[in-house]
C-alpha cells in the first residue's frame, strides 16, 4: 500500500472545486469560466503524476488506499488504478478542460450551474475508473448519471429532454439488475471487495454454479452493452449526442462510453469466465454487426453529430471484439482502442460543435466548401478525420490494428468481417468530409464564417499533438497496459475440475488465453515498427 | 392505583405527546387570536420533549402494564420515527395554518394526539392495546384530513378515509376477536402457537393483515391513498404518508414475525410468505404503473407512497421465508426503509406545502415549471427527494432499496427482486419527469416573491441533510434497526 491519496484528491478535487464556483457571483461569467477551467487544469496537471509514479512492470493495483466505510454490510473506501484504468483517468481529465473550453462561447444560459455539472461529471467518471470497491463503483456509475442528464437535460437542442430522459433509463434499466447482481456476488463471496473477490475465484475457494455465473455475467453485461453501446442497444447514443451540448458529447463519447468496455475488461472477463468464453461467439458476432451497421448508417446521416455518433457505435463495436477475443493482443488493443477513440471522437465532436457554434445546425447539405473561407480548421479536421479512420502513424490505426491482430489469431472469420469497418469508416468520414469542406461553396452565408479562432486552435492542435504521440509513441502506453491485460487473461483461468463446467470448445482450436510474455513483447514492439 | 414508575417511564414518550395535546386544547380558548401562533411553540417544545423522552423507555426496556406493552429496542426505533415525523409536522405547518387561517390549537392537538397513538401501536404486545393505538391515532387523522373543512377536497378526502379506514379497522378488530378464539389470549407473546393450528387462526391473522395492510396501503387496499392525500391538507398529508405507516408496518412485523417463527419451526407449509410475496407485487406494480399517469404531485407522490409499501412488503416477505439470522437482516431493512422514507417523504410534502402557496394552488406537476430558475433552493431540496425516492446512490433511499434487496436475495427471492428492480426503473421514469419539469421547462406562470418560511427551511434542511447522511454514513442507524430486529425475540 502506497501512502499517498492522490487518487482520492484526482476523485473528489472536481467535485469540490465545483462548490468554490458558488463563491463567485452568480452573473460574474469571465470568472466562472476561468475558475472552472483553473480547476480541470490542475486536476489534469496533478493525473500526470500517476503514470510517473506507475510501475509498469507489474499488474498490481498501484495507488491504492483503503478505508472501511459500512459495517454492515462490509463496504470498504477502496481505490487503486492498474494498467487499464491508468489512462481512462487520464483521459477523462485531458478531455474535461477541453470540454468546459468548448462550452466557452455555446453556454450563455445558467452557466454557472453547468460548470458545476462538468465537474461533478468529471468526479463521477474517474470515480468509477479507480473504485476497487464494487459498491464503490456502482454508487459512482449510477451518480454519474445525474449531471450528464442535466447537461442533455438543460443546455441540449430541441429534442433534449427526450433525449435526456431516454438515456438515464436505459442506464438504469442496465444498472439494476447489475446492482442485484453485485448482492448476489456478495451473497456468494461475502465481501465487495474485487481484488478479494478475484483471488477468492481464482483460488477456487468459491466456486460459482455454472447457472449463477451465467446469470451473473448477464446482468453485468447487459449494463455494460447498454453503455458501450452494443448493438442492438444503442438507440440511445445517437439521440443523446444530438441533443447533447458540444461538452457533452465530447464526454460522453470520449470517456462514457469506455466505462461500459472498461466493466467488460474488468468484470465480465475475470470474474465470470466460463459464462465469457461460452457467450462470446455470439457477443462477438453483434460487435461485428455493430461495427458494420455503425458503420454504414453513418456513411447515410444527413446530420454531422449524428454521423460522428454513429461511427462511435462502430468503433465501440472493435473494442468489444477486441475484447471477447480473449487474446492478450486483442485486448491491449482494445484499451489502446478506447484511448485513441475518446481522442479522436472527442476532437470529431469538437470540431462539429464549433461548426455548429458559427451556423446552429449540423446537417451536412448547410454546408460545403468551408475549407475556403476556414483554411485552419478544415485542415485540423482532416488531420482529426484521418486518425479516426485509422490512417497509420495516427493513434487510430494502433488500437484497430491490435485489434485486429489479436482476434485474427483468434478467430480470422471475425477480424475478416470487422476488417470491412476499416474500409467502411474511410468511406463515411472522407465522404462527409468532402462534402463540409471541398467543393465550390454551396451557401453564400458561409463565405463570411471566421476561421478558428485562438482558443479554438489550441484546442484542436492539443488534440492534434496527442492525436500524433499516440501514434508514433504507441509503446510507451502499450508497455503500461500490458501486464494489466495478461492478468485479465490469467485471471480467465480457473482452477483444474472447474472448468469440467458447460465450457465449449466450438471446435476453433485452442484458446489462446494463456499467452506467453513473448507474445506480449512482440505486440508492444509491433506497431513502434510501424513507424 | 398508580402503576409503578417504571411503567411510567416507558410510557414517557406517549404521556408527554398526549398530556401536551390536552394542555393545547385548554389553553386555546383563552388565548386571543392574534397569539394563536405561538401555539405552534408549545406543540413543538411537546413534540420534542416527547421526542427525547424517548431516552426513558430506551433506559427502561421490558413489558410494560402488565405485558400490554412491550418496550424493547424495536419499540425505540419506531418511536424516533413517530416522534421525529411529530416535531417536523409540527415545524412545517405553522406557516401553513396561519397562511389557511386555521385554527392551531386543535390541529396541533390532534398531531400531538395522533403520534400517542402511533407510539402505542409501535409497542403494543396485546391486540386489543395495538387496537386502542391504532384508534387513536386513525380518529385524529380522520379529523386532521377534514381540517380545512370549507374545500370540497378535503371534506371528501375525509369521509372516505373515514369509512374506508372504518372498515379497516373493524376487519382488524375481528381478526383479533378471531385469534384470540383460537389461542385463549390476545397477549402476543403468550400466544399457543403451536396448537392452534387451526383455520380459524388463519383467518384471524388474514383478518388482522387486511386491517393493517389498509393502514400501510398495501394493494389491493390502496385505494383510499391516492384521494386521501390528495385532498387532506399538505402538511397532514406529510404526516400521514409516514408516521401512521411506519407505526402499522410495526405491528404488522410483530405480528406475523411470531407467524414465520413458528411457520418455521414446525416445519410448516409457508403458507404466508405467497401472501407476502404477492401483496408486495402487487402493491410495488400498482403504485408504480399508477404514479406514472398523474399530473398532480400529490396524488404522484401518493401513488409513489404505495409503490415504497411494496418495497418494503418484499423485505417482510424475505423475513418470512428466512432463517433467524436472515429475519434479523429483513427487519433491519424494514426498519431502514421506514426510516429513510419517512424522511424523504415528509421533505417533499413539507416542499409541496411550500411551493402550493396560498389556497394550495401550485399542485399540478406542470405548475412546477421553471421551479429551477425562479426557486433554485426549493428545486434543488425537492431534486434530493426525489432523487432519493428513486433510489440514486449517495442517497438513503438507494440504501434503504440496498437492505431490502440483499434481504430478499438472502432468502431466494429473486424473482421478486427483479420484479422491484424493474418497478425502480419505472419509478426514475415518474420521479425524473418532474425534475424535467423543474428544471428544463420555462416558467408557464408568475412566480410572486415568496419567501421561505423559517419552520419549512428548517424542515426541509433536516430532512434533506438526513437522506444524505443515512446514504453515506448509515452504520450507526443500521447496527440499531439490527440491535431493534433482534430485540423483538
Amino acid at each position: 500500500m502506497t501512502g499517498t491519496h492522490l487518487l482520492t484528491v484526482l476523485t473528489f478535487l472536481p467535485a469540490v472545486g465545483a462548490t468554490a464556483l458558488f463563491l463567485l457571483k452568480r452573473e460574474d461569467l469571465v470568472w466562472t469560466r476561468r475558475l472552472a477551467l483553473t480547476i480541470a487544469l490542475a486536476e489534469f496537471g496533478l493525473s500526470l503524476l500517476l503514470p510517473f509514479g506507475f510501475h509498469a512492470g507489474t499488474a498490481e493495483y498501484q495507488f491504492v488506499e483503503f478505508r472501511a466505510w459500512m459495517q454492515s454490510p462490509v463496504i470498504n473506501y477502496h481505490l487503486g488504478v492498474d494498467g487499464i484504468s491508468l489512462y481512462l483517468v487520464l483521459l477523462t481529465t485531458f478531455l474535461t478542460p477541453l470540454a468546459l473550453l468548448a462550452s466557452w462561447r455555446g453556454i450563455t444560459e445558467r452557466v454557472r450551474s453547468f460548470f458545476v455539472m462538468m465537474l461533478v461529471l468529471e468526479t463521477g467518471i474517474i470515480g468509477v475508473f479507480v473504485a476497487l470497491d464494487l459498491f464503490l463503483f456502482f454508487l459512482f456509475w449510477e451518480v454519474m448519471l445525474v449531471p450528464m442528464y442535466f447537461i442533455i437535460g438543460i443546455w441540449g437542442h430541441e429534442r433534449r429532454i427526450y433525449a435526456a430522459i431516454k438515456f438515464v433509463l436505459f442506464t438504469m434499466a442496465g444498472s439494476i439488475l447489475m446492482l442485484v447482481a453485485i448482492l448476489w456476488l456478495y451473497r456468494l463471496t461475502g465481501t465487495f471487495d474485487l481484488p478479494v473477490i478475484q483471488q477468492l475465484l481464482v483460488d477456487g475457494a468459491v466456486v460459482m454454479p455454472a447457472r449463477a455465473e451465467m446469470l451473473l455475467f448477464g446482468a453485468f453485461f447487459l449494463a455494460f452493452a447498454i453503455k458501450v453501446p452494443l448493438f442492438p442497444l444503442h438507440t440511445w447514443l445517437p439521440d443523446a449526442h444530438v441533443e447533447a451540448p458540444t461538452a457533452g458529447s465530447v464526454i460522453l463519447a470520449g470517456v462514457l462510453l469506455k466505462m461500459g468496455t472498461y466493466g467488460m475488461l474488468r468484470f465480465c472477463l475475470p470474474l465470470f469466465p466460463e459464462a465469457s468464453r461460452a457467450l462470446a461467439p455470439y457477443i462477438a458476432v453483434l460487435a461485428i454487426i455493430g461495427v458494420i451497421y455503425g458503420a454504414l448508417v453513418a456513411m447515410v446521416q444527413p446530420d454531422l453529430k449524428k454521423l460522428i455518433a454513429y461511427s462511435s457505435v462502430s468503433h465501440l463495436g472493435f473494442v468489444v471484439l477486441g475484447i471477447f477475443a480473449f487474446n492478450v493482443i486483442s485486448i491491449q488493443g482494445a484499451v489502446y482502442q478506447m484511448l485513441s477513440h475518446g481522442v479522436s471522437t472527442g476532437a470529431l465532436f469538437l470540431v462539429a460543435g464549433m461548426l455548429y457554434d458559427r451556423r446552429h445546425t449540423h446537417l451536412i447539405s448547410e454546408f460545403g466548401g468551408l475549407a475556403t473561407p476556414m483554411p485552419t480548421l478544415a485542415a485540423l479536421y482532416l488531420f482529426v478525420c484521418l486518425s479516426s479512420l485509422g490512417l497509420p502513424m495516427l493513434n487510430g490505426f494502433v488500437g484497430e490494428f491490435l485489434i485486429l491482430l489479436g482476434t485474427w489469431e483468434h478467430n480470422a472469420r471475425w477480424a475478416a468481417w470487422a476488417a470491412t469497418g476499416v474500409i467502411l469508416s474511410a468511406l463515411y468520414l472522407l465522404w462527409s468530409y468532402q462534402r463540409v469542406f471541398f467543393g465550390q461553396l454551396t451557401q453564400e452565408r458561409n463565405r463570411t464564417l471566421p476561421d478558428a479562432s485562438l482558443r479554438e486552435r489550441v484546442m484542436l492542435f492539443t488534440m492534434a499533438a496527442v492525436i500524433l504521440w499516440m501514434g508514433v509513441a504507441s509503446p510507451m502506453f502499450t508497455r503500461q497496459i500490458a501486464a494489466s491485460s495478461e492478468q485479465v487473461l490469467k485471471h480467465m483461468n480457473r482452477p483444474q475440475g472447474y472448468l469440467a463446467g458447460p465450457s465449449k470448445n466450438h471446435g476453433r482450436g485452442v484458446w489462446p488465453y494463456a499467452p506467453t510474455t513473448g507474445i506480449v513483447k512482440s505486440s508492444a514492439a509491433g506497431p513502434g515498427g510501424s513507424k | 392505583m398508580f402503576p409503578p414508575l417504571e411503567d411510567v417511564y416507558r410510557l414517557a414518550p406517549e404521556l408527554i405527546w398526549s398530556l401536551t395535546g390536552i394542555l393545547l386544547m385548554l389553553v386555546d380558548p383563552f388565548v386571543a387570536k392574534p397569539r394563536k401562533r405561538w401555539m405552534g411553540g408549545l406543540a413543538l417544545i411537546g413534540a420534542t420533549f416527547g421526542l427525547a423522552a424517548t431516552i426513558f423507555p430506551y433506559w427502561h426496556m421490558g413489558a410494560a402494564y402488565s405485558g400490554l406493552l412491550r418496550i424493547d429496542a424495536f419499540s425505540v426505533f419506531l418511536h424516533l420515527i413517530v416522534g421525529g415525523v411529530a416535531v417536523l409536522v409540527v415545524l412545517g405547518s405553522s406557516d401553513y395554518l396561519g397562511r389557511e387561517s386555521l385554527p392551531p390549537g386543535e390541529f396541533y392537538a390532534l398531531v400531538l394526539f395522533a403520534t400517542t397513538g402511533m407510539g402505542i401501536l409501535a409497542s403494543a404486545q396485546e391486540l386489543v392495546t395495538a387496537f386502542v393505538g391504532l384508534e387513536i391515532s386513525s380518529i385524529a387523522s380522520y379529523v386532521l384530513a377534514s381540517f380545512r373543512r370549507e374545500h370540497v377536497r378535503s371534506n371528501e378526502s375525509a369521509l372516505k378515509y373515514f369509512l374506508l379506514g372504518s372498515f379497516a379497522t373493524a376487519f382488524f378488530l375481528y381478526g383479533v376477536a378471531m385469534v384470540y378464539g383460537a389461542t385463549g389470549t390476545t397477549q402476543l407473546a403468550a400466544m399457543d402457537w403451536s396448537k392452534a393450528n387451526s383455520p380459524l387462526l388463519t383467518l384471524g391473522l388474514g383478518m388482522i393483515f387486511i386491517g393493517l395492510g389498509f393502514k400501510v396501503a398495501a394493494a389491493p387496499f390502496q385505494m383510499w391513498t391516492p384521494d386521501v392525500y390528495e385532498g387532506a391538507p399538505t402538511p397532514v398529508t406529510a404526516m400521514l404518508s409516514s408516521a401512521p405507516k411506519a407505526a402499522a408496518f410495526a405491528l404488522l412485523v410483530r405480528v406475523f414475525s411470531l407467524v414465520f417463527a413458528r411457520e418455521t419451526s414446525a416445519g410448516a407449509s409457508l403458507a404466508w410468505i405467497y401472501v407476502f410475496w404477492i401483496a408486495a407485487a402487487l402493491t410495488m406494480c400498482v403504485g408504480n404503473l399508477g404514479a406514472m399517469v398523474q399530473s398532480s404531485v400529490k396524488r404522484m407522490l401518493a401513488y409513489s407512497s404505495i409503490a415504497h409499501a411494496g418495497y418494503i412488503l418484499v423485505a417482510i416477505a424475505a423475513v418470512s421465508s428466512a432463517g433467524e439470522a436472515g429475519e434479523a437482516i429483513g427487519i433491519a431493512a424494514v426498519l431502514f426503509y421506514l426510516a429513510s422514507y419517512a424522511l424523504m417523504k415528509l421533505g417533499a410534502f413539507v416542499l409541496v406545502t411550500y411551493v402550493g402557496g396560498t389556497g394550495e394552488r401550485r399542485l399540478e406537476i406542470d405548475d412546477y415549471a421553471g421551479l429551477g430558475t425562479e426557486r433554485p433552493l426549493a428545486a434543488a431540496f425537492l431534486s434530493i427527494y426525489l432523487l432519493s425516492l428513486l433510489g440514486l446512490p449517495v442517497t438513503a433511499g438507494f440504501l434503504g432499496k440496498l437492505y431490502v434487496f440483499r434481504a430478499a436475495l438472502d432468502s431466494n427471492l429473486i424473482w421478486l427482486v427483479v420484479l422491484m428492480a424493474v418497478n425502480s426503473i419505472i419509478g426514475a421514469y415518474y420521479y425524473l419527469r418532474v425534475i424535467v419539469v423543474m428544471y428544463m421547462r420555462p416558467a408557464q406562470q408568475e412566480w410572486p416573491p415568496q419567501p421561505m418560511p423559517a419552520g419549512i427551511a428548517l424542515v426541509l434542511l433536516l430532512t434533506a441533510a438526513g437522506t444524505i447522511y443515512l446514504g453515506l454514513f448509515p452504520n450507526h442507524v443500521i447496527a440499531f434497526a439490527t440491535q431493534s430486529a433482534t430485540s423483538l425475540r
